[in-house]
């Protein structure tokens, strides 16, 4: 286990997960897809336009999984100096963002033909759009600091912090009681008796477990980028940029 | 169902394919993305290296 750890074997590691992970995104999302926009039935009040939870729920969940994830490997990375936990919480951040600009995108879409409006400043609305902004600061922090240590000491402080919004969102639409309507699947445990039809769930649920496999494909993809460059002075990757072209 | 109708989304085509749509580019923008920058830095320590062998030469 703890071989995989270096950088160096990381890197090969990845490269061999990397198309099965692909390979196994792209199936979900199809029958994903093909449960969202055939199977799913409208909605009786909004009609087809009801289809576009199955993006929006899904990415909404992302973003707040992914800076959870960033934020935990940005703080292991501080605390016990792991590189490669330091490289996960780099590589998070822009998918995290796009999860959430797709989540504001998505919703604003829904909103102006059920609610009369692109966008209000609503509870969860402003604070999914807070969450944006701690992803571009993380990824504004890094990217300004050119030493690599103190830039990812730098962004997990930032990220750690940002860690209270999480719950804000979550509970944003119990607090304050504006525009957005509560959750639909509010904990594991209601999995069993949910307030929503199968129909609906499996294609929410099947988004999401791929859009999850997406995250992962693409942060390994990134991560690889970063332990080039991180490793650039190291011999291994001397001799791989010597045989690679 | 025709597929015009479907395509039609019972009027919200619009906004259920702008959200689908919007999605797809994103998403598919960070894989290429992250392909590209793989290459980029490949590319530049390669450059980097042969730069280095000629000076020593």
């Amino acid at each position: 286990m703890f071989t995989y750890a270096s950088p160096k074997n990381f890197y090969t590691l990845a490269g061999q997960l990397i198309p099965w992970l692909a390979v196994a995104t792209a199936l979900l999302l199809t029958y994903g897809l093909y449960q969202s926009l055939f199977v799913a039935p409208p909605d009786y009040q909004q009609g087809e336009s009801v289809r576009i939870i199955y993006i929006h729920v899904p990415s909404a969940w992302m973003s707040l999984f992914v800076y959870v994830n960033m934020a935990g490997a940005a703080g292991i990375g501080l605390v016990w100096n792991i590189k490669l936990a330091e490289l996960l919480a780099r590589a998070s951040a822009p998918i995290g963002a796009s999860f959430t600009l797709i989540t504001l995108i998505t919703g604003s879409l829904w909103g102006k033909p059920m609610w009369g409006t692109w966008w209000a400043w609503d509870a969860r609305l402003t604070s999914e759009l807070i969450l944006l902004f701690l992803y571009l600061g993380f990824m504004a922090l890094q990217a300004a600091i050119d030493d690599p240590k103190r830039a990812a000491r730098a962004g997990a402080l930032l990220a750690l912090v940002g860690v209270v919004n999480i719950p804000v969102i979550h509970f944003s639409v119990q607090w304050w009681n504006t525009l957005h309507q509560p959750a639909s699947i509010s904990s594991i445990s209601k999995l069993g008796a949910p307030s929503i039809h199968p129909s609906m769930l499996i294609p929410l649920l099947v988004m999401a477990v791929a859009f999850t496999l997406y995250y992962f494909t693409v942060a390994l993809m990134r991560m690889r980028a970063e332990i080039l460059e991180r490793e650039k002075n190291s011999r291994w990757v001397t001799e791989l940029v010597g045989t690679a072209r | 169902m025709s597929w015009a109708d479907f395509f039609a989304m019972g009027g919200y085509a619009g906004y259920v394919w702008g959200a689908y749509g919007f999605a797809a580019v994103v998403l598919l923008a960070n894989i290429l993305g992250a392909a590209r920058r793989r290459q980029a830095v490949l590319r530049l320590l390669h450059d980097y290296t042969k730069l280095h062998e000629a000076d020593s030469e």
